[in-house]
């Protein structure tokens, strides 16, 4: 019985999917062609890497308001880097670890200062936010035309088959933070956190190594979406990532997590950020105008979430 | 026979399918205290809400002063002034005490401001008929759990309640602040009121109650009046069968010293020096605010010890953390299952692997899932959890069934000494015997048990030697030739136990 209602359960935010794609598939026959589908799902994969590092963070019981910054900021440094002739692969790896940097500050400001992780992110928005304008002086950084900025371009621009390289890297990395979230310690422990913090203490686990995992993870995450979308357009604009922190817990919460921890899953994480790719793709090939864009989108998102919690809340 | 004010006639009450409640009735008469009593799950809690409009009955009867109503949601249960305290406080602990009794209910002025001064005076005849020498105007969460108790009832009182359901009122409570209670219920009966009382303690039922009603699964196994009744005959309805002795204590061989904790103290004890032997049960026991759970809870980690030392098979270890402490073999099962205990958003088996996850490294530093799986099946099996199976959650179980999961995860972590904290809290007196069971069971495998319980009998019952503590400090130790109840509270409220007067 609670096995079935379980499934069904978990499910819902795939329901809601599939439904988003018939409506919008009989609106426009141009949307279920291979080549849109490839484009939504390459648009998808910046939200969805943020995404998963937002569920990591939202399953504990917290919040990272600062991803969109953290990505501006990793991003500008890239770009910096791969201009100044830095090797591909290390400039990759330093990004990561900067992210990771950063997100330990978030999770040492939550953890050892004690604050509300809205609070503590919410002020590291400001904080990258003015360093990057400092850094750049408010102009974009150009990846220049090198050989080596070529190279890095194809990690935002090229294709393996038919099937664009960002997509690939999205998939990897559902499948790495599945197998964190099942079938690891660090992940169980995620969960328990999220679930009963005091607990969990008491079961002899240091909850706040587990905390600073997560906010590492998610900046690592942000950091890694950072080098997509500067691949992407050959420069880092300075004011990148404004705004991506709400998408990106959009997609967690569509996907059926809760916001109080504890409870979430990869695959529900995975299925919120397509929606949210699907609508905004949809609402180009209508050629919506972008005003009503976000009106269209915080709708589909309330009424969703609304229909999750009537679900869950039935006595 | 008094008038019957409220009547529940042949209700039943479906979950999902499932009948919890089948054709049960419950009198209750005026100026009487009807107890109502029956084992965790018999439906009590679920009756009661009913009564009080918080579920639906799915059908049944309930009559007020003869005349049918139907009590849709809280509201409609609260006008014809029926009233609850329940067993888990509802209060708000940042406000007063007078805030939170007259919470909804302010007086105000006719421009609508709130008149504090007659709140706060209307506040007084409550809590001096309780005997609650407190001020109107004290937050509540400043105060102890057993007089937050007493605000709650204060509230309850304030509302001209007719019938009032008391749930466990006296969990928290000091025994004065029983009597006094007792004293109130005594008045309120004589005032005219009726009370409904439920409560695990078979003594105070036989204290304060006139009549018996007793659910079990979910039927009404009958109504009678107290001096009808006997504890055992109560017990036997209570869960079906005849409980063979109570306390199965088994003796087993004393070893060695294992635990010796010198001169511990923080800001909660005070040169706290004990010593544990391999194989030895140690009963902790004291008054509320004595500072057994946080004298537990320093050892195992939580709090930290300015001075003092812990040894453990004579080498002194430092415990930083729980942590440190299951590394050091010390487990502990905490008083509070729901906020520390365990995880009911969780399933069983994750439950109990949880302190001991690094035991299930499989592949490439996987988690072993199908060890993990087998494991929780036959820690499930030895302690009798009875469930749907490994991957049913938490919240689903009966408290019994809850405390055994919560001893399961620290079995697991193979402590050589086991604290348990008010290990049968809460538990319905089935589970409490199996609970028993498992104690002396660990004994015999040579495990050195320390418990700590409010629960006298059971202390004396299941305990090697007995430890009194009052205020953080330890008042004395008593062995098992002069453990008696008065010696144990001679030692609780911190006299000396003159050697003439023992036994």
């Amino acid at each position: 019985m609670t096995l079935l209602k379980n499934k069904i359960f978990k499910n819902k935010p795939l329901i809601v999917l599939v439904v988003t794609c018939i409506i919008i598939a009989l609106l426009n026959n141009r949307f279920l062609t291979s080549g849109n589908i490839l484009t939504v799902l390459r648009q998808t994969s910046i939200n969805a890497v943020i995404a998963t590092g937002m569920l990591f963070v939202i399953l504990t019981g917290g919040i990272d308001l600062s991803v969109g910054s953290v990505l501006g900021f990793c991003g500008a440094i890239a770009a910096f880097m791969v201009s100044s002739g830095f090797n591909v692969i290390i400039v990759v790896l330093l990004t990561l670890m900067l992210g990771i940097i950063i997100g330990l500050g978030n999770g040492l400001l939550i953890t050892a200062g004690r604050l509300q992780p809205f609070i503590a992110t919410l002020g590291t928005v400001t904080l990258l936010r003015g360093i990057i304008l400092v850094f750049t002086q408010g102009k974009p950084i150009k990846l220049g035309n090198t050989p080596k900025s070529e190279i890095f371009s194809k990690i935002g621009t090229g294709f393996l088959g038919p099937i664009p390289i960002p997509v690939y890297i999205m998939i990897l990395i559902f499948i790495i933070a599945f197998y964190i979230l099942t079938h690891t310690r660090i992940g169980r422990y995620i969960y328990a956190t999220g679930s009963n913090e005091e607990a969990t203490l008491y079961s002899g686990i240091k909850t706040d190594k587990v905390k600073l995992f997560v906010y590492a993870f998610s900046g690592m995450m942000a950091a890694l979406a950072g080098i997509l979308i500067t691949a992407r357009l050959g420069s880092a604009q300075p004011t990148a990532g404004g705004g991506y922190e709400l998408d990106a817990i959009a997609a967690v919460v569509l996907g059926g997590t809760s916001m109080a921890g504890g409870i979430g899953t990869i695959a529900g994480t995975a299925v919120g950020a397509l929606i949210i790719g699907i609508l905004n793709n949809a609402l180009n090939l209508m050629q919506v105008s972008s005003y009503y864009q976000d009106v269209a989108k915080g709708l589909v998102i309330l009424i969703a979430v609304l229909l999750d919690r009537k679900q869950k809340s039935s006595r | 026979m008094n008038d019957i004010v409220v009547s529940m006639k042949n209700i039943n009450k479906n979950f999902s399918g499932i009948k919890v409640l089948k054709n049960v009735n419950l009198n209750i008469y005026k100026g009487n205290v009807m107890a109502l009593i029956g084992e965790n799950g018999a439906g009590k809690s679920t009756l009661m809400k009913i009564l009080t409009g918080v579920y639906l009955k799915t059908d049944g009867e309930i009559y007020l002063n003869g005349n049918e109503v139907n009590f849709n949601d809280t509201r409609s249960s609260q006008e014809a002034k029926i009233s609850i305290i329940h067993q888990e406080l509802n209060l708000i602990n940042d406000l007063s005490i007078g805030e939170n009794i007259f919470l909804g209910r302010e007086p105000v002025s006719s421009s609508g401001r709130i008149l504090w001064n007659v709140l706060f005076e209307n506040t007084k005849p409550f809590l001096q008929k309780l005997g609650l020498n407190e001020d109107p105007k004290e937050i509540v969460k400043n105060i102890s759990v057993g007089k937050q108790q007493l605000v709650e009832i204060a509230k309850s009182l304030s509302t001209d309640a007719q019938v009032i359901i008391m749930d466990e009122p006296t969990g928290a409570l000091t025994p004065a602040e029983t009597k006094k209670l007792f004293q109130v219920i005594n008045e309120l009966k004589n005032e005219g009121k009726s009370i409904v009382y439920i409560s695990h303690r078979l003594k105070e039922i036989f204290e304060i109650c006139d009549d018996v009603t007793i659910l079990r699964d979910g039927e009404t196994i009958g109504e009678f009046p107290i001096n009808e009744l006997s504890e055992d005959s109560i017990i036997e309805m209570m869960v079906g069968r005849k409980l063979s002795e109570q306390y199965p204590k088994v003796e087993t061989k004393i070893g060695n010293e294992i635990l010796k904790v010198e001169n511990l103290s923080n800001k909660f004890v005070n040169d706290v020096s004990f010593s544990l032997n391999k194989g030895e049960t140690l009963g902790v026991a004291g008054l509320m605010g004595a500072s057994r759970t946080e004298l537990m809870r320093t050892i195992y980690g939580i709090y930290s010890y300015v001075n003092g030392e812990i040894y453990i098979d004579n080498n002194k270890v430092k415990i930083n953390s729980p942590m440190d402490a299951l590394n050091a073999g010390i487990a502990y099962v905490t008083e509070d299952r729901k906020s520390n205990g365990i995880i009911t958003g969780m399933n069983i088996k994750e439950n109990i692997t949880l302190s001991s996850l690094k035991n299930f490294r499989g592949k490439f530093g996987f988690l072993n899932k199908s060890k993990e799986e087998d494991e929780s099946v036959s820690y499930m099996k030895n302690m009798s959890v009875k469930a749907t199976g490994t991957e049913q959650l938490l919240k689903f179980l009966s408290g019994g069934n809850q405390q055994k999961v919560s001893i399961a995860k620290c079995l697991m972590t193979n402590p050589k000494i086991l604290i348990m904290d008010e290990p049968t809290r809460g538990v319905d007196v089935g589970a409490k015997k199996e609970i028993y069971d498992l104690i002396n069971k660990f004994k015999k495998d040579g495990m050195s048990i320390i418990v700590v319980s409010s629960d006298i009998p059971e202390i004396l019952g299941i305990c090697d030697r007995i430890m009194v503590m009052h205020e953080g400090h330890v008042s004395g130790f008593l062995d098992m030739k002069n453990a008696t109840q008065e010696n144990i509270m001679t030692l609780a409220v911190g006299k000396e136990v003159h050697p003439n007067d023992i036994a």
